[in-house]
């Protein structure tokens, strides 16, 4: 089988920041790909490249084999309809309760009953451990509340991708604990491919398959989490001694 | 926007190039004005589009009618009857120097209808809605809500454009009308009550001068005002990028675009009228 993602070439500017040169990566079906690399290093970016929220200057992204660069529209939302993503910042509506934020893509592409919403909602919510904030605002949670509830919409339409754009920064280490368990179930049991960015070298270590180091515009390392703690790439090897030089 | 050509005076001393400052500056003005102007018809068309599209929602419109129109029911009575008032009040002044007091009411009747209550309401409008649109479409789109609506397959011109748009097209003009009547009532008033002219003579003269036509022409220049202020608001807030200081930015440039937009449709729209 291809693999489900798959990044040839990519590159991207900003004016004259050139921030991804040339990025090849292959993501397979149902595994784990974390993302790790130094802050600006374009982490970000690459990962809205894959749905379609940024548009490369050179490159292709196939989603299942398909081009999404081209596409935009309908064919894009169809496209998007795999994807579940987590913003760095939760991007939660903020005119909307956590209830009516997590039911917002139920509502949107689901036909369901109110008395079946809320079961998902309080399912989903259950999962990444929050209780009683439904009728809340995001403005009235913490940030790694807010984020939580950015995690429960990600996945209440059970997508087949999962996009976590830092999902356990700034979280508390049971939470963040729980919350690299909860990819790990939906790897075992649904199947579910999840790329992950992340800047906690042992949720990365925990939970990926594979490992991509970002540094300079370019993938400098790639492979499952041994070969990454074996790399002779400085870049990495800087990276990784913050963290296994201290164990 | 006018005032970037100017120079700030600690400049000006030994600086040879103002003058060509000046006119690049001028010369970026113009350059920003058109490229926005042809975002703004992007937009608009892609506001029609996805306007006439399923899933329609009309939750989303009911809550902008009701912000748009309901929520500025109070500000358009008031200086609906304020001008009237002042109008009346004035043009008696005026009148009563050639013993042309009777004049008034309709001369109240037609500059109210035609021309200042779309152009106030508008105005209106434009501060009290217009502004909240742009802003909170503008922070949406630094905190990257935008962004969130897209990644679940959901069209933000459609969610969140479609539903703002609609509401300053139907609503404008339904406040012009309420400014209408609010400031013939309050012509009427200042005439009648405090200036003594003969209510009957006041009406019967209004009636005489003012034709549907009259109404009707300020009614089409408030629904076109109506869709520009609220596409300009829009077209800023869903463009604002830099954080609270780029919403800032986004809000003055829609400001100020609207109101400049109001006065030169305004222009148009009568010439094209007539
Ligand atoms: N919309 C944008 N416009 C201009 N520049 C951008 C934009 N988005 C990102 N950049 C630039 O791209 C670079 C990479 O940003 P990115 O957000 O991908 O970093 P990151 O690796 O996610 O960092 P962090 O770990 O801090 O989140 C930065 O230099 C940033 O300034
Ligand atoms: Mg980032």
């Amino acid at each position: 089988m291809p693999p489900i993602i798959q990044i040839q070439d990519l590159h991207k500017s900003f004016g004259d920041n050139a921030v991804l040169k040339g990025i090849n990566l292959d993501i397979e079906e149902g595994t784990t790909l974390v993302v790790l690399g130094g802050s600006g290093s374009g982490k970000t970016v690459l990962m809205k490249h894959m749905i379609g929220l940024l548009k490369p200057d050179r490159g292709r992204v196939l989603v299942e084999g398909q081009d999404i660069v081209p596409l935009d529209g309908e064919e894009l939302a169809r496209v998007r309809k795999k994807f579940g993503m987590v913003f760095q910042a939760a991007a939660l509506f903020d005119s909307m309760t956590v209830y009516e934020n997590v039911a917002f893509p139920l509502r949107e592409h689901a036909k369901l009953k109110e008395s079946e919403i809320r079961e998902k909602v309080k399912e989903k919510l259950a999962i990444v451990g929050l209780r009683n904030v439904e009728s809340k605002y995001p403005a009235d949670l913490s940030g790694g509340m807010r984020k939580r509830v950015g995690l429960a919409r990600a996945i209440i339409l059970d997508p087949k991708i999962v996009l976590y754009d830092e999902p356990t920064t700034g979280l508390d280490p049971i939470t963040t604990d729980y919350v690299d368990e909860m990819i790990l179930d939906a790897k075992r049991e649904l199947g579910v491919t999840s790329v992950v960015i992340s800047h906690d070298i042992a949720s990365a270590f925990k939970v990926a398959d594979r490992i991509a180091f970002l540094s300079q515009g370019h993938i400098v390392e790639q492979g499952p989490p041994e070969q990454l703690r074996r790399s002779e790439e400085p870049a990495v090897k800087a990276f990784l001694s913050t963290w296994f030089g201290k164990q | 926007m006018a005032t970037d050509a100017e120079k700030s005076p600690e400049a000006a001393p030994d600086e040879p190039n103002t003058f060509v400052e000046g006119v690049e500056n001028v010369g970026r003005g113009v350059i920003n004005s058109i490229s926005s102007f042809g975002g703004m018809a992007t937009l608009a068309w892609e506001i029609l589009r996805w306007s006439v599209r399923p899933p329609y929602r009309l939750q989303n419109l009911f809550a902008q009618l009701d912000f748009v129109g309901v929520g500025s029911i109070f500000i358009v009575c008031l200086t609906g009857t304020f001008t009237g008032m002042v109008f009346a009040q004035q043009s008696s002044r005026a009148f009563e120097l050639f013993g042309a007091e009777s004049l008034v009411g309709p001369t109240v009747a037609l500059t109210i209808t035609r021309e200042l209550a779309p152009v106030f309401t508008a105005l209106m409008v434009t501060m009290r809605a217009g502004s909240a649109m742009c802003t909170e479409l503008g922070t949406m789109r630094v905190t990257e809500q935008v962004d969130a609506l897209e990644t679940m397959a959901v069209s933000p011109v459609q969610y969140l454009l479609v539903p703002r748009v609609l509401a300053g097209l139907i609503m404008v003009p339904m406040l012009t009308m309420l400014f209408d009547t609010s400031g013939m009532v309050g012509g009427f008033f200042v005439s009648v009550t405090l200036k003594g002219m003969s209510a009957g003579t006041w009406l019967a003269r209004t009636q005489t001068w003012l034709d549907p036509e009259d109404i009707f022409e300020g009614l089409i220049k408030a629904a076109v005002f109506g869709f520009a202020v609220s596409l300009i608001s829009c077209y800023r807030g869903f463009n604002a990028s830099g954080g609270a200081k780029g919403v800032g930015k986004a809000t003055t440039e829609a400001m100020v675009g609207s109101a400049l937009a109001i006065f030169i449709l305004d222009y148009f729209v009568g010439v094209i009228l007539h």
